[in-house]
């Protein structure tokens, strides 16, 4: 309802504008990269993932150490982008086939292997930087809010997509979530028992999908189905089936 | 040993006469292809070694351990047994080459003085009448000589032991002088006044990399490796090396890989004289860009792999698909400017995102032969399975390895009762005990 009355308003309009300007994006066109998923949409400034910024994905529960569906989220945003995409880690333990199942060929990605977290972030910078890249991707355990601010400065100059998996050696440590970051939105993902099938097997993957904050906007919780083979997300068909309380409890942890 | 004792030794020895020339010219051509390959200075040191100065140029072979042993692989593909050493001095390198039974040997920095001290007086550079009558005093190691007094060693002998040992231990400098081809594509600047401001650096070095560009333009070529030497007034050389991953002659994109590496020059008491020379260079035609009315324009990503390459510190690589089923070879690293052939993995099956680097031993609860284990143990904890998938059966590759003859491996996708999916495999079919050890295993996560 509100929303509704936002895009109707011309004086709102033209606050929205300047404050735009003030932020100093208003110079350049700032576009977004949809969901194509129109609930998850409506949360995000500009109605998609902000292009020229810093997007932060941690996993839930174990997926803070393995990093599985964060990987595979950002997998399938990557592969609706265009052009090259580089990825930096400091532990190569991607297995690129499942990215190859969400529509990222492996004749667009570029792997970075760094020896340690500081040359990642100099690398991830740095291909910030450049420019012209479809996304770049970065595997980290800390974001101090220093160096996340000078990244999305970084992104925001050449109107890349920055995305990084925050992913901890120790599940007690995936608390450093909590601090603040200069990135755009922050996500965490948690999986969810897949569909369930007519026949024994296992359905398409589904997760919990929390946007924990986003700038100029609010953050929600949606029930996903995992990335298909373009790299698209859906929202869960099937709404009868919620999550148990195993992942309620734990998306509120 | 004269070629007469050594006839009267080995019955039907073959006889080959001795060509210093020869050996001289073919040493040379050696030199100015470890030029091209591994430093920026590097010279003959006759009759039978090569010297480098590899400070600044080793990150570009993965630092210094890979970097010899690639040397002396590479000597060996072409039927070549060679030594290599690297220490902090000309002399301890010399030595420590000719008189270990080691290929490769690395010295720290300042560990000079230990490991010289048991080596042969013969590896100390000096006539060889002179080792022969420091022997018969009862001289043996280089460590005996270094800690006699130098003044009746010098009234005997004349000043070159004294000198050979200072070489030795870095007390004296011993520059080395590059080698140069007589095609290189070189600019330097002297200056009047010798410079130490990274801002004067910088500004020179620009001019250096636009007055080379020019100079490859007029031949046409392109840089693959560049070399910046800064000699300064201490007479002490100091090179910096870069590489590109395709032939370069953008005046924006060498002066970048350049400057990231300014930081790291140490002018010390002044820099007199900057050079810049095109290492390898190879043939740059200009093509024309697509218009970005017909298709749409992607974006060379080759500076930015030259500029991460140049740093150190990381790997740059692609992956592409082997044809393979074993999910652990079935991935393999490709060059990151490898060409581009589309290729992918067949994606029938479900593939977990995360591969554990070897799988991991779990304990199973599981009907045999072809049910998906009830329930699992994996790093202390117990899961209930909810859900599962399979056999997938993967066979061993028996062309690679014997004992893959009949191997088998069984995977199942199975879910915990919380979502969590994982991907384990029983090795063997069970039901034959030949085809594995019927354990099982978790190898990845699924997202």
């Amino acid at each position: 309802m509100t929303a509704a009355v936002a895009i109707s308003n011309p004086v709102l309009d033209e606050l929205r504008e300047k404050i735009a300007s003030l932020e100093g994006a208003g110079s350049r066109k700032r576009s977004v990269l949809p969901f194509g998923v129109p609930e998850l949409d409506a949360q995000l400034p500009g109605g998609g993932l902000a292009y020229g910024a810093l997007h932060e994905v941690a996993g839930g529960g174990n997926g803070a150490v393995d990093g599985a569906a964060a990987a595979l989220f950002i997998g399938g945003i990557a592969a609706r982008t265009t052009g090259k995409v580089v990825w930096c880690l400091t532990r190569f333990d991607l297995f690129f086939p499942a990215l190859a199942q969400v529509g990222l060929h492996p004749d667009r990605v570029i792997f970075v292997e760094c020896d340690k977290e500081e040359t990642v972030l100099a690398s991830f910078e740095e291909a910030l930087r450049y420019g012209g890249l479809g996304a770049v991707v970065a595997e980290l355990v800390r974001l101090p809010m220093t160096a996340s601010r000078r990244l999305q400065l970084a992104a925001e100059k050449s109107g890349t997509l920055g995305l990084v998996i925050r992913r901890w050696r120790r599940q007690t440590e995936a608390s450093d979530f909590g601090m603040p970051t200069g990135a755009a939105t922050r996500w965490r993902i948690s999986v969810l028992p897949s569909e369930p099938l007519p026949v024994p097997g296992l359905g398409r993957a589904r997760w919990l999908t929390e946007l924990m904050r986003v700038r100029a906007g609010e953050g929600g919780e949606f029930i996903i189905g995992a990335c298909d083979g373009q790299g698209r997300i859906c929202l869960s068909s099937n709404a009868a089936d919620r999550p148990d309380q195993a992942g309620r409890s734990f998306a509120l942890s | 040993m004269p070629a007469a004792k050594a006839q009267a030794l080995v019955q039907g020895l073959t006889m080959i006469n001795a060509d210093p020339v020869a050996d001289l010219a073919t040493l040379e051509r050696l030199t100015l292809w470890a030029l091209s390959q591994y430093s920026p200075v590097v010279a003959m040191d006759p009759p039978d070694g090569i010297i480098m100065d590899t400070e600044g140029a080793d990150h570009l072979q993965g630092g210094e351990e890979l970097m010899l042993s690639g040397l002396v692989n590479r000597f060996r593909g072409r039927g070549l047994a060679a030594r290599a050493a690297i220490a902090d001095t000309w002399g301890a390198a010399h030595a420590l080459a000719r008189s270990t039974d080691r290929e490769t040997v690395i010295i720290g920095r300042g560990e000079t003085a230990t490991a010289v001290n048991r080596l042969p007086l013969s590896s100390l550079r000096l006539p060889a009448e002179t080792v022969q009558s420091l022997r018969t005093l009862g001289f043996a190691t280089v460590g005996d000589l270094a800690a006699t007094p130098r003044a009746p060693l010098t009234l005997r002998f004349g000043p070159e032991i004294g000198r050979r040992l200072d070489q030795m231990f870095g007390r004296v400098a011993e520059p080395i002088d590059p080698i140069r081809p007589a095609d290189l594509v070189e600019v330097q600047k002297s200056f009047a006044e010798p410079i130490g401001a990274p801002e004067t650096i910088e500004k020179y070095v620009s001019r250096l990399v636009r007055q080379l560009c020019l100079e490859l333009e007029k031949r046409g070529l392109g840089v693959r490796r560049a070399d910046l030497i800064v000699h300064r007034v201490d007479n002490t050389l100091q090179s910096h090396r870069a590489g590109t991953a395709k032939p370069v002659r953008d005046i924006a994109w060498l002066t970048k890989l350049f400057r990231d590496r300014i930081e790291r020059i140490e002018p010390g008491f002044g820099i007199e004289k900057l050079s810049l020379a095109a290492i390898i260079a190879e043939p740059l035609i200009e093509t024309q860009s697509a218009s970005s009315l017909i298709e749409e324009q992607v974006t060379d990503v080759t500076p930015l792999i030259d500029v991460l390459g140049n740093r150190g510190g990381q790997r740059i690589f692609r992956v592409a698909p082997v044809a393979s089923d074993v999910p652990e070879r079935s991935v393999q690293r490709i060059a990151p400017t490898a060409d581009e052939d589309g290729a992918t993995w067949p994606l029938h099956w479900p593939r977990p995102s995360r591969l554990l680097a070897r799988p991991e031993a779990i304990e199973v609860i599981a009907l045999l032969p072809d049910h998906p284990p009830v329930s699992f143990t994996w790093r202390g904890k117990r899961r209930r399975v909810k859900r599962a998938d399979g056999p997938e059966r993967i066979f061993g590759e028996w062309w690679k390895r014997s004992s893959e003859w009949i191997a088998v491996r069984d995977y199942f996708v199975v879910e915990d009762d919380t979502g969590e999916r994982f991907w384990i495999f029983r090795s063997g079919d069970g039901v034959d005990a030949e085809t594995g050890s019927h354990k099982w295993f978790l190898h990845g996560v699924f997202a």
